[in-house]
Order: C-alpha cells, then sequence, then structure tokens
C-alpha cells in the first residue's frame, strides 16, 4: 500500500517538470494582527503581506503565501515546504543557530503587560501568559512569574479574559488594539520590556541567494520610504518605529 | 456575496449576521467539514488494511514479518500523536523528495542535510514550489491520510490481533477436522469469526479518529477545529466583521457535529454487531435473539 501510494505520488507530479520563474513560498502565520492575519475574504492580509508583496516586486520574485502553524513554522522551513517565514519573528540568537535571518523590518519593540483593568497584576510574580515559542514566553520564564503558554495569540488574550492568567506578555502592536476596543475592560500593566532584535525573514541557512536579494530589497524599501508608509498604515499609534 | 455586505458595519443586526456567515472564511469553515468527513473515510479503509497486515505480520511463523510486525505496532503505538505528527510527514516528504533527487537532479552529489537544512534542487520538489495551490493541498492531505492510517493502523493491529486470539480454538480444529487447509481456514472461518471480536475496539479507534483530525493543521490543513477557533477569536476592528470571544458558539456547532457523527456511528456499528454475532455462541448473539423475539 505504501509503495502503491509512494508510486502515485511520484506520477503524479513526475510529469510536470517544466520550470516557470522560481516560486518563493512565504510562510506565515495569519493568527497576528496586524502583523499577519486571515481577512474575513480569506486572504492573508496584515503589515507583512504588504512588506512581503513589495519585496517580491523589488527582488523580481514569484511569491506565493503559504500559511502553516507557529509551532511547526520552523521545522517546515527547514524541511523546504516554504522558503521564508515572514510571521512577525524576532530575531533572537536562539533562532538564528536552526535558521538566517534578513536584516529587520521591524525595528526592536518593548513587549508590554496587558491586564484586566483594576487587578493590581504583579507581572514578576503572578501567572503570566505567553504564545509557545516566543521570545515573550521565553522572557517570563526567566522573570520569575509562573508562565503559562498557549499554541495561539488570541488564546493568550482568552485567559486573561477568563482569569486563567493574571497578564499576558506580547508584542506592544499586537495587544494595543485589544486595549483600545475593550471598552476599559483590559488595560497595559508594569513597564515595558525590551526583548528581541527587531524582526526579520527568516530563510534557510543554506538560501544564502534568496537571503541577499530580500536584504537588497529590504534596504531598498527603507530608503525610498515605502516601509515607512507601511509602517504608519499599519500601526497609526506607534510614530516610535519607523526607520 | 450579497451587494449590501459592502459596508457591514452600517448593518442591522440580520443583514449583519447574513453577511458574516457568508464571508470567505466561513466557506473555507463549511468546507472544512467536508475536508474532515473525507479524510476520515479515507483514511479508515486505509488504517484498518494497515492494521489487519500488522496483525497478521505479528501472528506470522516467519521472523522477520513477525519482528517488523511487533516492531510497527509498539513503536507507533508508543509515540505521542502529536510528536508523531510533526516528525513522520516530514519524513515521508523528504524520503520522497531524497528519491526524487537522485532520479530528477542534474547535481544530486552535494549532500541533501547541509546543517539543519534539507536541500534539493528545485526539479526534486514535492509538489513543486511553482505548482497551483490545490496541489500543495491535495499533497499534504495524502501525506495527513498515510500518518493517520499508520497510526490508526498500528492501534488497529493490536485490536485485530487480540480479536484473532479470542476464536475458539475448536473453531479452527473443526475447520481442519473438515478437511480446510491452513489457509481456507484462516479466510474463511478465523478471519470472519474475528470482526465480532475486534468490532468493539475497532469502533473505539473510529470514534477517536474522528476526533483526532485537529492534527491536520500541523501540516497545514485548516479543519473544522481550526476554523472554529480562528472564527470565534475576538476580532478587533482590523476585520471587516468585528466581534468579541463567539469560540463558544463555534464549538457548540461542533459539538452538534461530533454528536451528530456519534449517533450515527453507534448505529452503524450496533447493526455491524448484530450480523457479526449471528449464530455465534456468544452473549452478543443472544442479546440479538432477546430483541428479536
Amino acid at each position: 500500500m505504501k509503495k502503491f501510494v509512494a508510486a502515485a505520488v511520484f506520477a503524479a507530479f513526475t510529469t510536470t517538470t517544466a520550470f516557470a520563474a522560481d516560486v518563493v513560498r512565504m510562510g506565515t502565520e495569519g493568527a497576528y494582527p496586524p502583523y499577519n492575519f486571515v481577512n474575513d475574504a480569506g486572504e492573508i492580509d496584515g503589515f507583512e503581506r504588504n512588506v512581503g508583496d513589495r519585496l517580491c516586486e523589488l527582488a523580481e520574485l514569484k511569491c506565493e503565501w503559504v500559511k502553516n502553524d507557529w509551532d511547526s513554522i520552523i521545522p517546515n522551513l527547514v524541511s523546504g515546504n516554504y522558503d521564508t517565514i515572514i510571521a512577525g519573528m524576532s530575531i533572537t540568537a536562539e533562532r538564528d543557530e536552526v535558521i538566517d535571518f534578513t536584516s529587520q523590518y521591524f525595528p526592536p519593540d518593548p513587549s508590554s503587560y496587558m491586564a484586566l483593568s483594576g487587578a493590581s497584576a504583579d507581572v514578576t510574580k503572578g501567572v503570566v501568559a505567553a504564545q509557545t515559542g516566543t521570545i515573550q514566553a521565553a522572557y517570563i520564564a526567566e522573570s520569575g512569574a509562573t508562565l503559562v503558554e498557549f499554541k495561539t495569540p488570541d488564546e493568550t488574550i482568552a485567559a486573561v479574559r477568563s482569569g486563567e492568567a493574571d497578564a499576558v506578555l506580547a508584542d506592544d502592536a499586537f495587544l494595543a488594539k485589544f486595549v483600545e476596543e475593550s471598552g476599559g475592560e483590559l488595560a497595559f500593566v508594569g513597564d515595558k520590556v525590551m526583548i528581541g532584535g527587531g524582526i526579520g525573514i527568516g530563510v534557510r541557512e543554506s538560501d544564502t541567494e534568496l537571503k541577499e536579494k530580500l536584504n537588497a530589497a529590504i534596504a531598498t524599501m527603507k530608503t525610498d520610504g515605502s516601509l515607512n508608509e507601511m509602517l504608519k498604515k499599519w500601526f497609526p499609534d506607534r510614530p516610535d518605529v519607523l526607520y | 456575496m450579497m451587494s449590501f455586505c459592502q459596508t457591514p458595519a452600517d448593518l442591522e443586526s440580520f443583514a449583519w449576521f447574513s453577511c458574516y456567515l457568508t464571508t470567505a472564511n466561513h466557506f473555507s469553515f463549511y468546507w472544512s467539514f467536508i475536508t474532515v468527513l473525507l479524510l476520515v473515510f479515507i483514511t479508515a479503509p486505509v488504517a484498518l488494511l494497515f492494521g489487519f497486515g500488522g496483525a497478521v505480520a505479528k501472528r506470522s511463523t516467519i521472523a522477520p514479518l513477525r519482528w517488523f510486525g511487533k516492531i510497527y505496532t509498539n513503536m507507533v503505538r508508543g509515540v505521542p500523536e502529536l510528536i508523531f505528527f510533526l516528525f513522520v510527514p516530514i519524513a515521508l516528504d523528504q524520503a520522497f523528495e531524497y528519491v526524487r533527487y537522485k532520479l530528477l537532479c542534474e547535481d544530486s552529489s552535494a549532500p541533501v542535510y547541509q546543517g539543519n537544512d534539507f536541500v534539493v534542487c528545485a526539479a526534486a520538489k514535492l509538489p513543486l514550489s511553482t505548482a497551483e495551490a490545490w496541489v500543495h493541498t491535495t499533497y499534504n492531505f495524502s501525506l495527513a491520510v498515510l500518518a493517520f492510517a499508520i497510526v490508526f493502523g498500528a492501534f488497529a493491529a493490536n485490536v485485530i490481533d487480540g480479536a484473532l486470539s479470542a476464536v475458539p480454538k475448536n473453531q479452527l480444529e473443526t475447520a481442519s477436522a473438515y478437511g480446510l487447509s491452513k489457509r481456507q481456514t484462516f479466510w474463511r472461518i478465523h478471519v470472519p469469526q474475528m470482526w465480532g471480536y475486534a468490532l468493539a475496539g475497532l469502533s473505539n479507534l473510529w470514534l477517536i479518529l474522528i476526533k483526532a483530525t485537529p492534527l491536520l493543521f500541523l501540516l497545514g490543513i485548516e479543519d473544522i477545529v481550526y476554523w472554529a477557533g480562528y472564527l470565534g477569536k475576538t476580532k478587533t476592528s482590523f476585520f471587516a466583521y468585528p466581534h468579541g470571544d463567539w469560540r463558544l458558539w463555534y464549538f457548540l456547532a461542533l459539538l452538534v457535529f461530533y454528536l451528530a457523527m456519534t449517533y450515527g456511528s453507534e448505529k452503524i456499528i450496533n447493526r455491524l454487531s448484530r450480523r457479526f454475532a449471528k449464530g455465534q455462541a456468544t452473549l452478543g448473539a443472544n442479546e440479538d435473539k432477546a430483541v428479536a423475539t
């Protein structure tokens, strides 16, 4: 049976070996607005969609967008199921050992704690939620607070609402909209913390050619002002995150 | 999509909902029910086949085959499914691509593993990166079926092995007394009677399989649980239809779906179990008589 399946799979794909222009598959999570999310039309949207499309245009690449779970986003990149990770992934030394990063397209940004307003959450002692495998999760684990991890960013917010966690630590820009639209239910607490070295595009270590192309395109976007335009569009309350 | 859905913010609640429930994402959600049904209905027979093969291998008189059967059932049953699904589809994919690499790449001398990376030439990619999105989806779906079949096949192998052992020995002795060959005894006496004993265990596996589909998202396939979670979560004004945390309602819809599946399965399993018990000297067969009279 296995053999049969394998044979069928080969038969199905060996016939189509004609190559158009190289297609670069862009992997993203699609659950972290405004960085990346799936809009109501079912398309990947957000700041990173705009940046990615512009980069591909500048580097003259044909790009396609792929959605992938955060948990398996790095294994699938190194295994070659897509070619880039453009998913609000901060550049860290730990990740850099496994994959490579382009230069940053989003400057190092403080993370904020958010809690129910009125609650006296002590973010260094209480229970703090974060998404699994993020820089924030690593930070909480060392901060002395009790870390609870969730698979998706939304679950971290739900945990604060339900009282399961005292606070959540995440990128400031992600939380801002929730605070703003909660009608006073949620508020920022504690001090902002500076973690991570900005957001870059993750590529395979062996993919130096793609990395250079993207780096050149990112540099162009920084000088011609198009990156700043997109930052202004998606992060209107953050005049400090411009290049 | 109806024309009045252009400006969702101004709509009355009924119109708002009729627009909201017909967004492209909601159609993906409805479609994912079909994906899930397709997956379980394809996987179940394949897993049963793997299970039957595994059980026969485990009981084989040929030692290497027996070892294979034992290693297969014990290893797969011992590995947590989450890890299995993170690892096996990627490993299968790499195995396929490695074979294609050797066959299709002009220069296949470089090592495929470079540090952490698995690198093959563009021609060996499966599916090709130029392929349409649906090809990628179908390919991932096939990998998922295969991975599910391997996992559930291992459990089924154990169930079937146990059921084969549960068939009374005198049935087989009688068969050979009637002059049936070993092969005939196995296929005409042993296997048909085995189903009655295996059914309860297999029906458990079937129900677990129906609920195991969220693992699909590890392969990038969006199942009903993924969509329910995604659509139900708090939507800020980045979205055209902002709303609060509605996951409860979406998961209630899933609850109805799963209960309906369980109810339907139970009906069919009961019918099967009566059929397998027919003419057997078991309690199940007697119950059947009690119901009939």
